[in-house]
């Protein structure tokens, strides 16, 4: 089976378990970490690609530890007409990937830094964030 | 102490030899030459902003259909408009939602389209569905009307804007233990976030503490076109805030302005359609003053800088919808732009709901129509009321 990318969202109860290395270790999956963000006691996100045997019995421990899984199919995009650097969603945006480049106070969109967690895309107040498929 | 007048002002304006510089630009002269020579030399202070601003909205006049209509409930593009006035009148809120929108009913709603919207589409040129019904009178007999329209088929659009350009406004946080949709944005829970709303330096109204130039008749930059300050905007209570402890001056709070002009000439760029997860649909404003350097004294207010203008420190999980008075402190703007602040001890990110950007696009605009013999300045029939007038805000007994 190929690796497949896939969006790990924790909530900040369980952000300090070790919940990765149980991964490995239990279920013996193949992982490349593309992009983590996981601190104690705060909302952690991490993007893995992900491949073995017992990929779906390791998707289901991911949940039953309540850690949110998602597929990566999507892409978040600006549409650059329409956004007008306010600077509302840079806040909420979970890994810095739309923030402010100062003293301009520009709204910077990072794609690489994203991980589509679309946040921003109902956040935005005059809907400039798109998903793409 | 020199004086200048407007007719100055505007003949220097006519004969190309006006200096006019945005508040950013100012704020680095003043540094430089000292507040006498500054306000000596320059001629207008450009200012901007552009946030939504709920208290807006446009008259429309349809013009007649034959045979005629008494238009008694008006939808454009599904969104009610309010046409309790003339016939074929009608006045479409920016926060009006369609009769058939979810809103909150599975929190948070979205509120994707509604009279700001309208109102865009409007001012781009886009088409926009009418419908209206009549209940038919002798005069006037038809009783329903759909059809499609542009802002270019109908007699008159007019911005009218009665409260927009809040002089000052909170810092928005949440105290609470859960994730809060507001008019403010999305407020994470255990002061997970700091929302602002202003464009500081360059905020018109925080630029004019005392209301010694703008009035009734003001020419402003009005939604990318021409406008005019109206009256002084509902809930215009100015005061200048202290600090609670030694006294200190801490920057204007509380003036505002009504708007009004022809939204046949302004642009989408500068009028947008917005929507607040779980709170619903507004508009996007755009809005620049010009502030005529009468006098030393006017100079001196149009020079404060993001270090001298204060915002009050809300909690909107609690404090705010309760009507609970009194704040978390006051932050500068300067501390503000700088991305955190601290509240209650803890570090907490910031992020502003108005673009500094377009308002110094605004500012920049302004400026070059001035530069260019474009744009004269109004001087007003009637200055607004100051600080020195004390109004307050009444709570509404229920």
């Amino acid at each position: 089976m190929s690796p497949r990318k896939i969006v790990l969202r924790f909530g900040p109860e369980i952000s300090d378990k070790p919940i990765i290395y149980r991964l490995v270790k239990d279920y013996d999956l193949v992982m490349n970490i593309l992009k983590a963000n996981v601190n104690p006691q705060k909302e952690g996100i991490m993007v893995l690609e992900l491949s073995g045997d017992n990929y779906e019995q390791g998707l289901n421990y991911l949940r039953e530890q309540g850690v949110t899984v998602q597929a990566l199919t999507h892409e978040v995009v600006r549409n650059e007409q329409r956004c007008t650097m306010c600077g509302a969603c840079t806040a909420i945006c979970p890994t810095g990937a739309l923030h402010l480049r100062r003293p301009e106070m520009e709204v910077v969109f990072d794609g690489d830094s994203c991980v589509v967690c679309q946040l921003c895309v109902k956040a935005c107040p005059v809907r400039a964030m798109e998903v793409k498929l | 102490m020199s004086e200048k007048t407007y007719q100055e002002i505007n003949a220097r304006i006519k004969s190309g030899k006006a200096v006019v510089v945005t508040a950013e630009e100012f704020i680095d002269i003043v540094r430089e030459k000292g507040l006498t020579r500054a306000s000596q030399e320059v001629d207008v202070v450009t200012t901007g902003t552009f946030a939504p601003m709920c208290s807006s909205g446009a008259f429309l006049n349809f013009g007649h259909p034959a045979p005629r209509i008494k238009m008694y409930r008006v939808w454009l593009n599904n969104v009610p408009a309010y046409t309790g006035i003339a016939a074929v009148d009608a006045y479409i809120g920016a926060t009006e939602l369609p009769e058939d929108d979810p809103l909150n009913s599975n929190h948070p709603g979205e509120f994707r389209y509604g009279g700001g919207h309208v109102i865009e589409d409007l001012v781009a040129g886009r088409p926009v569905r009418l419908k209206a019904i009549g209940y038919g009178t002798d005069c006037y007999p038809r009783r329903e009307i759909e059809t499609t329209i542009t802002i270019h088929d109908i007699n008159e659009a007019i911005l009218f804007n009665p409260r927009n350009a809040y002089q000052n406004y909170n810092c928005a946080v949440n105290l609470s233990n859960r994730t809060i949709y507001t008019y403010m944005g999305i407020l994470k829970p255990n002061l997970g976030n700091a929302h602002y709303s202003t464009s500081g330096q360059l905020s018109p109204l925080l630029k004019d503490p005392h209301f010694k130039t703008i009035g009734i008749g003001t020419r402003i930059f009005l939604g990318g076109g021409i406008g005019y300050v109206a009256w002084h905007g509902t809930q215009h209570f100015p005061a200048i805030q202290t600090d609670p402890d030694s006294g200190r001056e801490l920057g204007p709070a509380g003036g505002t302005l009504a708007v009004i002009g022809d939204l046949k000439q302004m642009s989408p760029r500068w009028l947008m359609g917005t929507s607040y997860l779980g709170y619903g649909a507004t508009l996007s404003v755009g809005i620049g003053v010009p502030i005529p350097i009468l006098n030393e004294e006017i100079a001196r207010y149009a020079a404060a800088s993001d270090a001298e203008l204060y915002a009050p420190i809300v909690d909107y999980g609690e404090a705010y919808p309760n009507q609970k008075p009194g704040n978390l402190g006051y932050v500068s703007y300067a501390q503000l732009k700088s991305g955190k602040i601290v509240v209650q001890g803890k570090e907490v990110p910031t992020a502003p709901l108005s673009s500094y950007p377009r308002a110094r696009e605004i500012a920049g605009i302004l400026k070059k129509w001035i530069q260019n013999g474009e744009f004269y300045l109004a001087e007003p029939v009637q200055l607004l009321p100051s600080p020195a007038d004390g109004l307050t805000g009444k709570v509404l007994k229920g």
